[in-house]
């Protein structure tokens, strides 16, 4: 059991089960925390609901408040103002580039540029400043680039309450659209210096890409009209393992009718799957014919026909000829290319005068009983689903978010890690940090998923085949 | 008119004759906190906010509805009234469900304001986290029970300026609230004329305009002055 998991956002243990022989045969991610948001946000009026919803987690506030908005577009039955929708994309591209930079740079760097077995006390972002200074430096001021996008534009960097039911509260000034524009160069120049060095770091971790949850699975996400890849709106794509479409063109409103949510005993994070090809049981291997699929920006490459910005679509071209689109170690990759598409859509974002409107809300009231706002958070798609009574108070909430729809595939990459690293009663040293490193890899936000509070922690267990406890580690 | 002469935190001040500590006190800039108070409406003295100590009184005074007498020796802030205040602050914020940070009110509440005021980060007392409901079926108007404070502005203000008596009183104890017409929906109370000057004069996020959003509630109180002023003195003026 690996208790807490540290360096991930949120609250977790791993558990793993060894057969008669001595090897394992099942290992379990458990989230132990839990707030319920989705119920004691019933009975409050649901134009409280993007400011509320945000509160769940400090890095992706922005991706609730803009599917909470968007549900509530759908709560008044009002297509929102062209600007307040461009308006929050911008914030969105923002978003995605902060909470990257942060997966990357603070969380990830450090096992990546310092090594699985350095020691633990310098492995963090405070060693990666002394080993690589440049490199730590660009990484922050990327995150602060994507902080300062959210900041122009709802005056703070974490929860703002500007997106709202109908549209937005406010419009981009010119001074902050200069302030934003400035960064630009600089953030450009360290995603693509940091995409070549790990590039150059991928050929070191050859033995990782192939055990850090490479396994078949569906991915799902957004995709535009014409199949580009997508973050604010759009239709949901499932692709297989092979790049085949497997359903095209999904109505979020209707994603009851293909996404179920399993709950597990010991875990407070639900576990989504693709309905049609059912729960994928214990003894069942990720093969086709079930319903496991990852999200996030591994994901969303997968399932996108183009990225549709012209460096990124180079990157994402390089990233489809290493043939690894199934590795969850490849989440890393997909995660720089979608910091570039997001610096570069932003480039051409700025130029657009309608970011100036004034016409940014439109005002409505109680047209729907219910509705379903869905978007792409950094870790993949998020569903806000709200029912209300005649006046507009919540009498229901569920809430689908990205982290969960990965706890399967979470699941199965700890099994495949443990495997590969156990053969007897002990927890081996480098198998520690690789079994934290592969849950890295989809940074989960177990305070968004389980809508939880907590500290980061790890703990794992070794288990034997009749449940007795071989060996323990704690960080 | 006759003048009286008393003293306020040892500055000896005038006062007309049948004025209020609380009115002489502000007249003389001297900042003295208040809740349940609000200019132009007949004053209860409920908050206790408004304590103040007086010399040769053993029990401590309502500046609201006190009036002025000469030679009063009156103090306003002392460690004692300030440890009061404080309390009541604190009591009040335990005894309903006041979160800022997703309030209509967030930046314009005066409970809010006094609490910053007096340096409350945190209460000591148990939260009560009583089960109360939200009514948002008027077509313009909503009201939250978790933040009312039950200073009953909405009550006096609604019966002496607007004359409808649409707002009153239920209940006892911990279980007092704000009724609409007899304990209706507020959509359905016939007496209601929507002027919305409940609205204006409530200090927190009570009573909103409907689709408020986090941090939008704006309290116009320059309207219900200028109503009121146009009313008692029958100035029409901005």
């Amino acid at each position: 059991m690996i208790n807490p998991v540290t360096r991930i956002e949120g609250h977790a243990k791993i558990s793993i089960y060894l057969d008669d022989r001595g090897e394992v045969s099942d290992a379990r991610f458990h989230v132990t925390e839990f707030r319920g948001f989705e119920k004691f946000c019933e009975g409050r009026p649901f134009w409280e609901m993007p400011g509320l919803t945000a509160r769940i987690c400090g890095i992706c506030p922005i991706s609730h408040l803009l599917a909470s908005a968007k549900t509530g577009d759908r709560l008044l039955a009002v297509q929102i103002p062209p600007a307040a929708e461009k308006l929050r994309r911008l914030m969105n591209l923002g978003q995605i580039i902060q909470s990257h930079a942060l997966s990357f740079f603070h969380l990830s760097s450090p096992d990546l540029l310092l090594g699985w077995e350095s020691n633990p006390i310098q492995r963090n972002v405070f060693g990666v400043m002394a080993a690589e200074p440049e490199l730590a430096r660009g990484g922050i001021q990327l995150r602060q680039f994507g902080q300062e996008v959210i900041k122009q534009l709802g005056g703070c960097k974490i929860h703002p309450a500007w997106a709202v039911p109908g549209g937005v509260r406010g419009s981009l000034s010119l001074a902050g659209r200069e302030q934003i524009r400035q960064h630009l160069p600089k953030a450009k120049k360290t995603i693509l210096e940091t995409l070549t060095l790990f590039k150059q770091l991928l050929e070191d971790f050859q033995e990782e890409a192939h055990i850090f949850g490479n396994f078949s699975s569906l991915f799902m996400g957004l995709v535009s009209t014409d199949g580009t890849w997508e973050h604010y709106d759009g239709c949901l794509r499932m692709v297989d393992s092979g790049g085949n479409v497997i359903a095209d063109r999904l109505d979020s409103s209707d994603y009851r009718d293909f996404i179920g949510e399993a709950v597990q005993p010991d875990s407070y994070l639900k576990s989504p799957y693709y309905k049609p090809l059912g729960y994928p049981d214990q003894t069942q291997h990720c093969r086709l014919e079930n319903g496991l699929y990852r999200v996030g920006p591994l994901a969303r490459l997968n399932v996108c026909d183009r990225i549709g910005t012209p460096l990124a679509e180079t990157e994402l071209q390089r990233f489809r000829q290493y043939g690894m689109s199934n590795s969850s170690f490849f989440y890393h990759y997909a995660r720089l290319i979608e910091i570039l598409t997001c610096i570069e859509r932003i480039e051409i974002a700025l130029d657009d005068p309608d970011l100036q409107s004034e016409r940014l809300r439109a005002s409505a009231d109680v047209n729907q009983l219910e509705a379903v706002g869905v978007g792409e958070a950094p870790r993949g798609t998020l569903f806000h689903h709200y029912k209300i009574d005649e006046t507009g108070l919540l009498t229901y909430v569920n809430l689908i978010i990205a982290t969960g729809q990965n706890n399967l595939a979470m699941n199965r990459t700890v099994a495949q890690i443990a495997r590969h690293y156990i053969h007897g009663s002990e927890i081996p040293e480098p198998m520690l940090n690789r079994v934290e490193a592969g849950i890295r890899a989809f940074d989960p936000c177990l305070s968004c998923s389980t809508h939880a509070a907590g500290k980061m922690p790890l703990q794992i267990q070794l288990l034997d085949a009749d449940g007795q406890l071989l060996d323990e580690c704690y960080r | 008119m006759s003048v009286k002469t008393l003293t306020i935190d040892n500055q000896l001040i005038s006062a007309r004759e049948g004025e209020t500590v609380l009115e002489t006190a502000r007249n003389a800039n001297i900042g003295i906190p208040t809740l349940c108070h609000l200019e132009g409406l007949s004053t209860v003295g409920a908050c206790r906010l408004c304590l103040v100590e007086v010399e040769g009184v053993s029990k401590l005074l309502p500046a609201c509805v006190t009036v002025v007498q000469e030679g009063m020796m009156i103090q306003t802030h002392t460690e004692r009234l300030q440890h009061y205040r404080r309390m009541i602050v604190e009591l009040l914020l335990a005894e309903g469900n006041h979160v800022c940070a997703v309030c209509v009110s967030n930046g314009n509440c005066e409970l809010q304001d006094l609490a910053v005021e007096m340096g409350i980060d945190h209460v000591d007392l148990t939260y009560q986290f009583p089960d109360r409901k939200v009514d948002i079926s008027h077509a313009r108007f909503g009201i939250d029970h978790n933040r009312c404070v039950l200073c009953t502005r909405c009550i006096r203000v609604c019966d002496e300026v607007e004359g409808a008596h649409t707002w009153d009183m239920a209940g006892r104890g911990h279980t007092a609230h704000v009724i609409s017409d007899l304990n209706q929906p507020w959509g359905e109370a016939s007496s209601c004329t929507s002027c919305g000057k409940c609205v204006n004069a409530c200090p927190t996020g009570a009573l909103f305009h409907r689709g408020s959003t986090v941090g939008e509630m704006q309290h116009e109180r320059e309207q219900l002055s200028f109503i009121m002023t146009a009313r008692q003195q029958q100035q029409w003026v901005r």
